[in-house]
């Protein structure tokens, strides 16, 4: 894990196609990505990207976490069924999307049709390509939905009872103690979706080609057409310091951030 | 007192009519969900049933009307699958390997053996869980490449065998559970530290260590992006870059390609339905960690 951390930094100075042996240029490789509009389109991709799937995919699975948290008999029917999904292979997810999303032929359009509303073509238009592949990353919500389930478990029960009788209705009762006691759950939900956010790459390259109009090429995408498809192996490298460093920076940053809303006075 | 009592009365059919209101709303939603959920699958199937011309039939029918068994038939000589199966199955079966010989062992010497700067190294350990492999593959390519080993089997499954942080951080926790007198009767009764972990400790943390196999072989068999980097040549193809071949320059078999996606999800279905409790304890583990 270390060597080649700074293998891929040593690289990143270099100029090198994969074959012979790296040739240092020094910052050369980094200069070059400031000015290069790809490199920016991808990361605004990607940010934009995150920015959806985030949010949502966390506000699914409260919901799912909350229904499956009344008491239920067959509840464990429906926490297989949610969870299913989540570890399925990704690839075989997106090869299914491509058909359920199609224009003409497709599920979705089918049933967008039926409620009386016009079809959407869901990879072809730069404005739905990236919303597509949030909705595909919520076949994963199940496995966020049960971690969340586990923290709604951990409440004590008085809490509400005490509420309820102070006269809190539903909603107070969630945005005073469900959503603060749940906010260590939730900060792990967050880091988790924006590592994964940040390396999403096997959607776009399976169901999309990075298009239409570069609208899905993501991050690693772009980090990975440049290593393998242009052989430029340096440049790559110094994608891939980039992306460590806005990894590590995103998550530091959002672990301060956490200490003002994360509650931990009962975990 | 009887007048409480009486109240008391009164009020329980209320709140249990609002409980039973709830347990409505919250099957209502499950249900909806889990439909939604199931969708893409039972997408797939039907799809893979269907025949070229019923592909083609608009408005798309939900049910396949002569449903097309032959086509499984077909998917899987339209492709080597059998290759493909066959490698992804050695492919899986040595990270399962690879993953139950190496992480107990580390997992073991984290947490059941003193050595200054220990706690240091395993929350360093830890750490490598952020940095993500795309920020590494470029690098570990080259190294692969260098060793000759582009283009075999060797770079997905030799760093199996070298431990991954999460699942020795999930036998850790286990091993910790483990009270120290255990281990401590044993070393006074002249078994020595490799005793004690073999005979001892593993055979205590079984659960953790088939949570472990279990992930291994979903990462394993699910993995893309590893195969698709260095395995080059057709024969090396495992079925995640082979589903792939359905698609050609203008055309993609729909049914066909629906057909081995079946296929390929079959098994992890299985293990799914067979060892469901592992999967929710593997994900408890990852909950502790927020």
């Amino acid at each position: 894990m270390v060597y080649p951390i700074f293998f891929s930094l040593y690289l990143s100075f270099s100029q090198y196609s994969g074959f012979g042996s790296p040739v240092w240029i020094g910052l050369d490789n980094y200069t070059q990505l400031l000015g290069d509009d790809v490199f920016w389109k991808s990361l605004y991709n990607t940010v934009y990207y995150m920015v959806l799937a985030v949010p949502f995919g966390i506000m699914v699975s409260m919901i799912m976490a909350i229904a499956m948290n009344q008491k239920l008999r067959e509840v464990f029917i429906y926490r297989a069924i949610l969870y299913l999904p989540s570890v399925l292979p990704l690839f075989a997810l997106s090869f299914i999307f491509i058909w359920l999303m199609n224009p003409r032929y497709g599920l979705f359009n089918l049933a967008l049709v039926n409620l009386g509303l016009p079809s959407i073509n869901w990879l072809g238009d730069p404005k739905w390509a990236k919303f597509s592949i949030v909705l595909l990353a919520q076949m994963g919500a199940g496995a966020t939905a049960l971690i969340f389930l586990a923290g709604l478990r951990a409440i004590p029960q008085d809490l509400y009872d005490a509420a309820r009788i102070d006269g809190a209705g539903a909603v107070r009762r969630f945005f005073s103690i469900t959503l603060p006691l749940m906010t260590p759950v939730i900060l792990y939900a967050v880091i988790l979706g924006i590592t994964l956010g940040l390396q999403v790459f096997i959607q776009s390259y399976i169901m999309t080609e990075g298009g239409p109009n570069q609208s899905t090429l993501f991050y690693v995408y772009y980090l990975y057409q440049n290593g393998f498809s242009y052989s430029q192996m340096g440049y790559a490298s110094a994608m891939a310091w980039i992306l460590f460093v806005v990894t590590l920076i995103l998550s530091i940053g959002i672990f301060r951030w956490s200490r003002s809303w994360v509650h931990y006075e009962l975990s | 007192m009887s007048s409480q009592t009486a109240d008391a009365k009164a009020i329980r059919p209320q709140r249990s009519a609002r409980q039973i209101r709830k347990n409505i709303i919250a099957r209502l939603t499950l249900i909806l969900l889990c439909a939604l959920f199931l969708t893409p699958l039972y997408w797939m199937v039907v799809t893979a049933l269907k025949s070229d011309q019923e592909l083609s039939q608009f408005p798309p029918t939900l049910i396949p009307h002569d449903p097309q068994w032959s086509n499984f038939a077909e998917a899987v000589t339209f492709i080597p699958f059998g290759t493909y199966l066959w490698n992804s199955s050695v492919i899986t079966f040595f990270s399962i390997l690879g993953a139950v010989i190496s992480n107990p062992i580390i997992a073991y010497g984290f947490s059941r053996i003193q050595w200054p700067g220990r706690d240091k190294v395993f929350y360093f350990v830890i750490a490598t869980i952020f940095i993500p492999f795309p920020v590494l593959m470029v690098a570990l390519f080259d190294i692969f490449a260098r060793i000759g080993w582009v283009n075999t089997f060797l770079p997905l499954i030799v760093p199996m065998f070298f431990g991954n942080p999460f699942w020795i951080f999930l036998i850790r926790q286990f091993m910790m559970q483990i009270p120290n007198e255990i281990s401590d009767a044993a070393r006074v009764d002249g078994a020595n530290e490799l005793q004690v972990f073999y005979r001892i400790i593993l055979p205590l943390c079984k659960p953790a260590i088939a949570v472990v196999a279990i992930f291994a072989a979903v990462h394993a068999w699910n993995d893309f992006l590893g195969p698709l980097i260095y395995l080059q040549s057709e024969s090396k193809y495992t079925l995640a870059i082979g589903l792939q071949f359905f698609r050609s320059l203008h055309d993609v078999e729909f049914s066909l390609l629906m057909a081995a996606s079946t296929l390929v999800v079959l098994p992890i279905i299985a293990i799914f339905l067979v060892f469901q409790q592992f999967f929710v304890e593997g994900l408890s583990v990852g909950s502790v960690k927020g």
